[in-house]
């Protein structure tokens, strides 16, 4: 009853509507057990929604997916994602591999303190490609559809760090749109940003929806609601409800769903 | 009455409350005038150092007293092959010491965790390294430099009939033992700019395919590069004028010629004023090139550190800026 993964009415969804699922998916940091055998599945070409209160462990969950939590000491996770039906944990191969297939985007803006150009060329270069005229090509049809380029094309070489933060959260959804990646994490990217950019994201995200599976965390009620297609509601490490987004924002099933999008917690 | 005693009470309580903005005030003027006393103090001492040694070394600097190899017994000519080989034996050094350092301090801190026995164990020798007097240092580099690795490589390679090659004091085991000593300054240095790097830094690398050697390669080193700059400065700072560790694995005494080779003793200016000090045949008379000596090895001290730090802070806003 808890861990349903579509609600009820939905027409039952052959994997290839699939990109990802989870599996009773378990994490520990150390001690503490901060994801109970989540299961969910992430549709192709869609944007699911991850939310819930803070320390419920939406980034936690997030992580899981590009295998981004094993760069921390100590941890420990139990369970199976797949990536179009293949273990991301088990036989994958080679994890910077799946993590070019599976992009992310943190809350915080992070570019590297390079030039503007070299932050979207990282990932390319990286991925062995030396190529200048690709890499250039590359790097300006990223921009352009990062909505980016018209804002930057005249100062390619001067530093990231001289963008304003709506600009930085646009070029590092830029640099992990560079590598053509099929699913885009992203952590409460809008989360330090004024509305004017947080819209310029929202319409980005609108714009890549369908080309690229899109996962995101916010808690931003209304911003939820405007982009995604589906949504997931956490609480304590667990997965409490998931469903059509318009479903779980006026029919929740559960009660403590329902407290939470209304505001009477969180 | 009862008035009375409230007036009373009030007086009192506002004399407490005098004596204490008072003691207060008194207890703000003592430690202030005590630390302005010490630092007058310090920079008194400083500048009576620094004045007579300029005083009684700008004299005897002239064009031939940098550029001529010392005469007479000391007594004449210049300094040049001790400023040679300090500035050679510093050049060594840090080419063995920044890689050497920087590599330690990437491997406790990106290879291992913090908390194992081995990251403990390098960490402890470290610390330890740091306190070991320098003496101890050369004789560390006489026995295991010379006698061991040298000795080794002469039984090995035997390039001269039976005199040793490398079994001698020389200029590249005078310079490795002085990298010894200033090792845990580069890896202590490193590794604090390696702590500052934030982790959203690497996870934005990883997140874009980036194996941890190319992260390690491309952003860190980068990122850290001021860190090793002061890292390789301050090992400047501890080494330049070591007289200790050099003493008996290389440094000469007189030479006529220059270290070309890396198993060359050389002439050094610490160890240049310890002679010129002590072991002169007649010390009045080699006063003023003493002096001259002590003059130019503050300046070069002084001349590699504010270079070093001109490098950094260029790289700096070039960062920025860039
Ligand atoms: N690096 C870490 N080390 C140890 N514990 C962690 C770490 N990151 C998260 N946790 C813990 O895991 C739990 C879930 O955290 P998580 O960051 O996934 O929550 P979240 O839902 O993303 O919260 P928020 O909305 O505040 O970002 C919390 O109890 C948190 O304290
Ligand atoms: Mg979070």
């Amino acid at each position: 009853m808890t861990d349903m993964t579509t609600p009820p009415s939905a027409p039952p969804r052959t994997s290839t509507h699939i990109k990802i699922t989870a599996e009773t998916v378990d994490f520990w940091y150390g001690d503490n057990h901060a994801l109970r055998d989540v299961t969910l599945s992430m549709g192709k070409g869609k944007v699911t929604a991850l939310i819930g209160p803070s320390g419920c462990g939406k980034s936690t969950f997030l992580r899981c997916l590009n295998r981004m939590n094993e760069t921390i000491p100590g941890t420990r996770m139990t369970g199976t994602v797949r990536l179009d039906d293949r273990d991301i944990y088990n036989g994958f191969g080679d994890v910077s591999q799946l993590r070019t297939r599976v992009g992310m985007v943190f809350q915080k803006s992070n570019p590297f303190p390079k030039s503007i150009f070299d932050n979207v060329a990282y990932g390319l270069r990286v991925n062995g490609i030396k190529d200048r005229q690709i890499i250039t090509h590359a790097v300006e049809d990223t921009l352009k559809k990062a909505f980016l380029w018209d804002e930057v094309k005249d100062k390619l070489s001067h530093s990231a760090y001289m963008l304003s933060g709506g600009q930085q959260q646009r070029l590092c959804i830029a640099r992990a749109l560079a590598v053509r990646p099929e699913v885009l994490l992203m952590d409460e990217p809008a989360s330090a940003l004024d509305p004017i950019s947080t819209t310029k994201i929202e319409d980005l995200i609108a714009e890549l929806k369908g080309s690229y599976t899109i996962i995101i965390v916010t808690h931003n009620m209304q911003q939820a609601g405007r982009v995604s297609d589906k949504t997931a509601f956490f609480y304590e490490g667990k997965m409490v409800e998931a469903g059509e987004t318009t479903q779980i924002f006026t029919n929740p099933q559960e009660k403590r769903t329902e407290d939470y999008i209304t505001g009477r917690f969180g | 009455m009862g008035n009375g005693t409230t007036v009373l009470a009030t007086e009192q309580i506002n004399q407490v409350l005098n004596n204490i903005g008072d003691r207060k005030k008194s207890q703000g003027i003592i430690p202030k005038s005590l630390t302005l006393l010490s630092v007058l103090l310090i920079a008194a001492i400083l500048a009576v150092i620094l004045g007579n040694i300029f005083l009684g070394g700008i004299g005897v600097i002239s064009w031939e007293f940098i550029s001529q190899s010392p005469a007479h017994g000391l007594e004449e000519g210049g300094i040049f092959p001790a400023i040679f080989g300090t500035v050679a034996l510093v050049f060594l050094m840090v080419i063995a010491v920044v890689p050497i350092g920087v590599l330690t301090a990437i491997y406790l801190h990106e290879y291992t965790r913090p908390d194992s026995m081995i990251t403990r164990a390098i960490r402890i020798s470290i610390n330890n390294l740091a306190g070991v007097p320098s003496i101890v240092f050369g004789l560390f580099g006489l026995g295991f430099f010379i006698s061991f690795v040298g000795g080794f490589l002469d039984s090995v390679f035997v390039i001269a009939d039976d005199r040793p090659y490398w079994g001698q004091p020389a200029i590249i085991w005078a310079s490795l033992t002085l990298a010894l000593l200033t090792l845990p300054v580069v890896i202590v240095s490193t590794e604090e700019a390696l702590r500052a790097i934030p982790r959203e830094l690497r996870e934005a690398s990883y997140a874009l395919g980036a194996t941890k050697l190319q992260t390690i390669l491309r952003i860190i080193i980068p990122q850290a590069l001021p860190g090793i700059l002061t890292g390789g400065i301050l090992a400047v700072s501890r080494g330049a004028g070591e007289v200790a560790p050099i003493l008996f694995t290389g440094a000469a005494y007189y030479l006529p010629y220059l270290p070309t080779q890396l198993n060359h003793q050389f002439m050094e200016l610490g160890y240049h004023v310890y002679i010129l000090a002590t072991q002169a045949p007649d010390i009045d008379k080699t006063k003023p090139i003493l002096y001259g000596t002590v003059l130019t090895l503050l300046v070069l001290t002084f001349l590699l550190n504010f270079t070093a730090i001109f490098i950094r802070s260029r790289m700096r806003s070039r960062r920025v800026a860039d």
